[in-house]
């Protein structure tokens, strides 16, 4: 107890040096406890949409279907088995018929994915209600990036092409019906939705599907061999993946900003023992053993963390809650990270990840502040009293 | 002074490394001090009277012979023990005074109960009484770098002295002091050595400190050449 009530009387009465370095490891812990909790936003909001908009919180997949390779679209459907059909019927599982195709928008070609939904869903956040045709045209949907690439606007038509499953090319006109904004690329970039009745139609795969999407829980896969449950962990795992690749860039960042202020408190450690021989030696002489005052400075250099936890409460409380409410905006479009990326992000901070970082900073503070205090314990205390460098 | 003896040194011998060889600094010391003595140990720079001095302030320890200091051999105590006989028993003035420039002077001199635990009501009676005797209780709440020479040495001497040790050590303690503030100091330390019955033992060369002692131990060579005692009236 004495040597913290006396680490801090040193610290306190040595003024602008010790805030100083206070306030530099208080910019520390803010930039630390800030990039964290905007990764730990990033990825919540990116899994939060994915569930919203994609994938629900499990999808049946026909056992051919290859999201990363679309030569095997063409086989990868099947009929609805027998034991998942009433939560078809219920809307508790929902069927998605994917396709490929080709529109022309402006004159210009492009590939796209067909991909059939029903406009009665309530499953994924899709406005899927407005692919309720009238009988008079076939209404779509398409994502605000696919619209801004093809230069489609709500209520134009356009031409779509296609094989089906007897490889006969076909084409029609589609109308825009709705243009939909969403953070998820997956749902967006290259694709084109209509009803799961038309693209049957259009495929000649009458009460076919190529995925069942849910967003009930408790599902496992069935007996059947067409058909396999993925469940929302695995859904998730690329983008999980895509999230710690982009942690780990976080956490050099955060290792340089540690290592910066720990140079500040290896410094002032250092110089300290240069600079007070003669305090050391008067420690001695007064009655402290060389081991607490090696304690003493060590205690003293830790403290600057935990006086820095207290000044950047002061000012980063007030400023992280201030950006986890309103948000920072992101000027990247998201599709060029390939992730689901809001304009804005909202950083979570949660109280493991501050009371984890002010562990982290107090443990490493403490570490680089005994180093060098260890030195003490060699010094002569007789020629430490009369300030002479040893 | 009474016949007590709280200091003996048998044969006494330091030697340090100096290149390939060693330097002898105390070369057969052989004295003993009783309690309630005010000496002088007295010679040129290189004598050994400061050596001396640390070996009997438990800093350093003997090459050869005995240095018995309140009944326990200084060579022979662990680290541990020797700092607790530093904490309670001994005092320690220095010349350049070696106050903490961060503390007020009520905290330097409350450093030495702070290191014995003494409780915060008694310690603050204590350190205004030691204030008391060296004439610095209004000075409480300044920095050592607000005081003077002569403030700072008795703030030192207030610091060895709050504790009440039985012996205080005094290293030139008049060396970076005007006339004036020399004989202020001097007769600050004589008059608690009447009072409280402390030893005090100067390393010095300063005359004025040395009209002031009672014991004169003349050392040359790292050799006592010469132990004279004045009689007080």
């Amino acid at each position: 107890m004495l040597a913290f009530q006396l680490a801090l009387r040193n610290l306190l009465g040595a003024g602008l040096r010790t805030w100083l370095n206070v306030i530099v490891l208080s910019f520390a812990f803010i930039i630390i406890i800030w990039l964290k909790g905007l990764l730990e936003g990033w990825d919540r909001q990116a899994k939060n949409d994915m569930i919203n908009w994609e994938i629900g919180t499990g999808q049946f997949w026909h056992v051919s279907y290859d999201p990363f390779d679309p030569f095997t679209l063409s086989d990868s459907h099947g009929t609805i088995p027998d034991v998942l059909t009433d939560s078809v019927n219920s809307g508790s599982l929902v069927p998605v018929l994917i396709s490929q195709g080709t529109i022309y928008p402006n004159g210009r070609m492009q590939s796209v994915l067909i991909k059939g939904i029903s406009p009665e869903q309530e499953v994924l956040a899709l406005p899927s209600s407005k692919l309720k045709s009238d009988g008079v045209d076939i209404p779509a949907i398409i994502g605000k990036s696919m619209a801004e690439s093809t230069q489609l606007k709500e209520g134009e038509y356009v031409t779509v092409r296609w094989r089906d499953k007897n490889g006969t090319f076909d084409a029609t006109e589609i109308r825009i019906a709705a243009i939909f904004e969403t953070n998820v690329p997956t749902v967006d970039v290259g694709q084109v939705w209509l009803s799961i009745d038309k693209v049957r139609e259009m495929m000649l795969l009458p009460g076919e599907a190529t995925l069942l999407i849910t967003n009930g829980e408790g599902w496992q896969s069935t007996d059947t061999d067409e058909w396999v449950f993925k469940d929302q962990e695995t859904l998730l795992s690329d983008i999980e993946n895509i999230i710690k690749a982009k942690s780990f860039v976080g956490i050099i960042i955060w290792a340089i900003l540690l290592m910066m202020a720990m140079l500040a408190v290896f410094d002032t450690q250092v110089l300290s023992i240069f600079r007070r021989q003669k305090e050391i030696g008067t420690y001695v002489a007064l009655g402290m053993t060389r081991g607490q005052v090696v304690k003493l400075f060590t205690i003293e250099g830790a403290m600057h963390s935990v006086l820095a936890a207290l000044v950047a409460a002061v000012y980063g409380i007030p400023l992280l809650a201030l950006q986890a409410i309103r948000g920072i905006s992101i000027p990247v479009e998201s599709k060029d990270f390939g992730i689901a990326m809001a304009a804005k992000l909202y950083p979570v901070y949660s109280l493991a990840l501050i009371s984890g970082t002010i562990i982290i900073v107090l443990l490493v503070t403490t570490i680089v502040s005994y180093w060098p205090s260890r030195k003490i314990a060699r010094l002569n205390p007789t020629e430490a009293l009369r300030g002479r460098i040893q | 002074m009474n016949d007590e003896v709280i200091i003996k040194i048998e044969g006494l011998k330091k030697h340090f490394p100096m290149g390939s060889g060693r330097f002898t600094a105390l070369n057969g010391i052989d004295l003993s001090f009783g309690r309630g003595e005010f000496a002088g140990l007295i010679g040129p720079s290189g004598s050994g009277k400061t050596t001396l001095l640390n070996i009997i302030g438990t800093l350093d320890v003997p090459s050869e012979g005995k240095a018995i200091i309140l009944g326990e051999s200084v060579g022979d105590l662990s680290a541990g023990a020797s700092a607790s006989m530093r904490k309670s028993q001994l005092g320690f003035i220095f010349q350049s005074y070696n106050l903490f420039q961060v503390y007020t002077v009520f905290e330097n001199v409350e450093f030495p109960l702070l290191l014995q635990n003494i409780d915060a009501s008694k310690r603050k009676k204590m350190v205004l009484d030691a204030l008391e005797w060296v004439g610095l209780t209004d000075k409480i709440k300044s920095k050592p770098a607000q005081l003077s020479g002569g403030e700072s040495q008795r703030v030192a001497i207030a610091r060895s002295m709050v504790k009440r040790p039985s012996i205080v050590l005094a290293d030139e303690p008049t060396a970076n002091l005007d006339a004036a503030n020399s004989h202020n100091v001097l007769q600050t330390m004589e008059k608690l050595n009447r009072e409280l019955h402390t030893t005090f033992i100067f390393a010095t060369h300063d005359d004025k400190v040395i009209g002031y002692v009672r014991r004169k131990i003349f050392l040359f060579d790292g050799k006592v050449a010469k132990d004279e005692k004045i009689e007080q009236n």
